[in-house]
């Protein structure tokens, strides 16, 4: 009796063995190899990104790469993943010393980890040296170690203020006479007596606002040796303010924790929130994935603590990576360079992506930046660039520390879900995120 | 020779397992081997490792994330033996009844949702525990003049979202193996309780559920080890492996989050050993517990 039984229960787990066995998932990502006019001797180069757009400025890059390069020409293989998956992927391919591309993208995020180390990068310093005086000085900090510097930077980043003024008018707000968060407030209160929605977003998933709020006051998150101080007087101040703003109902937190997400996205198309302080970048996402609010948007700076102090901060970052077992490497530093610096590059970074570029000359050219013609400047009430000129001077910069990742980590999780869902004391929850920081990076 | 060794009778026993021990060595022993090596090293990128004796394991011990992601994989465990036991064997004594219609079509009804992939079960489960007012759950609770929940913001109703997930996937699985057991239960003892005017719930309790209790065993099993080791479920639920004050972190969750995310592939391997130990000390005490060491009689 019990010998059959011994027997029923081991085909059944035999059953549910190799029926474990059948479940693997793939999650291979889109691949597409770019010709761009190259012919068939052309070295292939494979790159790896997160995001699908950065794609296609390769591909007119490329182009006229292997125009201008007859005898270096390049065929690149671009593949697109997850945000998440491709970092792990790429991540583990770099440890284990197989399967990496020759050219990939790493969020700044996420950039710190792949410098721990040794990093499996290749130092860019020589090709970036042609560039180097053209481009925003603190963008390639951003993306380097001891000296050497490992990611060519997109854009700038500098965060603005994207008002929707078919709310603001049904209330009554006028945005170009907000300069201080205490004007934002009145505004705010307004908005939400005449018109029952919210002026903006208290964000619990990331730390674009609690970057802001340092940005204003002059500090980061780290200290200048690069230790977390996530307890500071300062972010103290600046998330108390945005925790009374929540509780004067012209904040309210949003499905997706914060506007750059798909949830947040259909929120705001749907004209629930009237604002959102975010990096220069987000213009790219109002205009693919917000197409109700074309022509309702105008961008001004971001309301202030006190008159006088900075207006804005470099908001996120991608660095484009040539990694240590690349085919050819001096190849692929060469592209990258040219793909991401020069100042056509950074001229079609603007046109095809719509991020502000790292090349600040291209700011002021005119017809690139009022092209009638380009998207961007058509979905916009105000022309983004007169705004970015006007606050050029006071763009802050977060640094990226070893101690960033975890940084917010902590914060993005679990401090800023209990300051704006839980209501928690602000000076308590990030004590105890500090303590949480120091922990984990012990 | 050779003709004498492939017929002996003494060899072919050993050539028969030995694919599997092959297999258990090379991708079992093996990678323990390994992850227990690594647990007591600090692995950084580029390769370098160095010996850290128990450093990792301290660490461990001190750290509130991890102890957090154990009460939740060990609560989700919990939780999900109460529903994922009595609810399937009951389903089974039903399908099982000789009154019972649509059979076959209630059997394939629960068993279907197993065939669903995880990751699209759990992106449409978050999308309907969404916190939005138009989300499906919210929505229904809405008729009856409920205010919108966060279901994925908060501690119980994340939970909520997570059992309902395993509650609808596993239930079918579950039920198979009680209506495998229940068909080795010989129709006799029945009859013979029934000509003794046993009542269909003394038959349930006296005769279903004691000689279904090799089948319980094994359900028990290996819920406790799938209950440990959940990770896809909130990964998907959560749209990635941070939930707001980690309120869906499992031990594998932490695990991936230290060694992949992270890339701090010692202090991960320290978190696998660790789950392996809690594993599998609740399962020999279960097992202990349930008889199933003692000698066959």
């Amino acid at each position: 009796m019990k010998k059959k039984w011994l027997v029923i229960l081991l085909v059944l787990s035999m059953v549910t063995f190799l029926w474990g066995c059948g479940k693997s998932s793939s999650s291979g990502g889109k691949s597409s190899v770019l010709e761009g006019g190259a012919s068939e001797s052309a070295t292939q180069l494979e790159y790896w990104t997160f995001v699908e757009l950065h794609g296609q400025h390769f591909q007119k890059m490329l182009e006229k790469w292997n125009a201008a390069h007859p005898d270096k020409q390049i065929k690149l293989k671009v593949t697109v993943m997850p945000y998440d998956d491709m970092h792990n992927k790429l991540s583990i391919a770099l440890q284990t010393g197989q399967g990496a591309p020759d050219i990939a993208d790493i969020e700044v995020g996420k950039f710190p980890d792949f410098l721990k180390g040794t990093p499996q990068l290749e130092p860019l310093n020589d090709v970036i040296e042609p560039y180097k005086d053209t481009i925003v000085q603190s963008r390639l900090n951003m993306y380097s170690k001891d000296g050497n510097y490992y990611g060519a930077p997109t854009h700038v980043g500098a965060a603005l203020a994207f008002y929707n003024t078919e709310i603001l008018e049904q209330a009554g707000v006028d945005y170009t006479k907000i300069d201080t968060w205490d004007d934002y407030k009145k505004a705010g209160q307004q908005v939400y007596e005449k018109t029952g929605k919210y002026m903006g977003t208290a964000d619990t998933s990331a730390l674009w606002q609690a970057s802001m709020m340092l940005a204003e006051q002059g500090k980061d998150f780290t200290d200048d040796a690069g230790n977390p101080v996530v307890n500071s007087p300062e972010l103290i101040k600046g998330l108390t303010i945005l925790q009374d703003l929540q509780k004067s109902n012209v904040l309210a937190t949003i499905a997706g924790g914060q506007p750059d997400t798909e949830e947040a996205y259909g929120e705001f198309n749907k004209g629930n929130y009237a604002s959102m302080m975010m990096p220069f970048w987000i213009m790219s996402r109002f205009v693919n994935y917000m197409p109700d609010l074309k022509g309702k948007i105008a961008i001004a700076p971001i309301p202030v603590i006190e008159k006088g102090q900075p207006r804005s901060y470099g908001g996120g970052g991608t660095g484009t990576v040539v990694t240590k077992t690349a085919k050819n490497v001096q190849l692929a530093k060469e592209f990258v360079a040219y793909a991401k610096l020069s100042l056509d590059a950074n001229i079609e970074i603007w046109n095809t992506l719509g991020f502000d570029p790292v090349n600040m000359e291209v700011w002021s050219m005119k017809d690139v930046t009022h092209n009638p013609d380009n998207k961007f400047i058509q979905y916009f009430k105000n022309n983004p660039f007169d705004v970015l000129n006007e606050i050029k001077d006071g763009i802050q910069q977060i640094k990226s520390t070893p101690a960033s990742p975890t940084i917010n980590n902590v914060l993005g999780t679990t401090a800023l879900n209990e300051i704006f869902e839980d209501g928690k004391d602000v000076t308590e929850a990030l004590n105890e995120a500090q303590k949480q920081i120091e922990q984990q990076l012990q | 020779m050779v003709k004498r060794f492939l017929y002996s009778q003494k060899v072919a026993p050993y050539v028969f397992v030995l694919p599997f021990i092959l297999v258990f060595l090379l991708f079992w022993v093996y990678p323990l081997g390994s992850s227990v090596g690594m647990s007591f090293q600090k692995i950084t990128l580029g390769q370098s490792a160095s010996w850290v004796g128990f450093a990792n394991y301290a660490k461990l011990m001190g750290d509130g994330i991890f102890l957090k992601a154990v009460m939740n994989s060990v609560v989700y465990m919990v939780l999900t033996i109460v529903i994922l036991v009595p609810f399937p064997m009951l389903f089974a004594v039903l399908i099982n009844s000789k009154w019972m219609w649509a059979r076959e079509f209630f059997k394939s009804a629960f068993f279907l949702p197993a065939l669903t992939s995880v990751v699209v079960a759990g992106t449409i489960f978050r999308l309907m525990f969404g916190e939005m007012d138009t989300s499906l759950i919210n929505s229904f609770l809405g008729l009856f003049g409920i205010e919108p929940i966060k279901f994925l913001k908060g501690q119980t109703t994340g939970f909520i979202a997570l059992l309902a997930l395993a509650t609808w996937r596993w239930t079918g699985v579950n039920m198979l193996y009680f209506l495998s057991g229940l068909k080795n239960i010989p129709e006799d003892y029945y009859e013979a309780a029934s000509i003794d005017g046993a009542s269909s719930f003394q038959k349930f309790t006296r005769i279903t559920v004691p000689m279904l209790k090799p089948t319980t065993i094994y359900v028990i099993t290996i819920s406790i080890y799938a209950g440990l080791a959940m990770f896809i479920e909130s990964m998907m639920l959560w749209n990635g492996n941070n939930s707001p004050k980690n309120i869906g972190l499992t031990i594998v969750g932490y695990l991936y989050r230290q060694g992949i995310e992270k890339s701090d592939m010692g202090y991960a391997a320290s978190v696998g050993i660790v789950l392996l130990v809690v594993a599998m000390a609740i399962n020999l005490a279960q097992l202990a517990f349930t008889g199933m060491f003692k000698k066959e009689d």
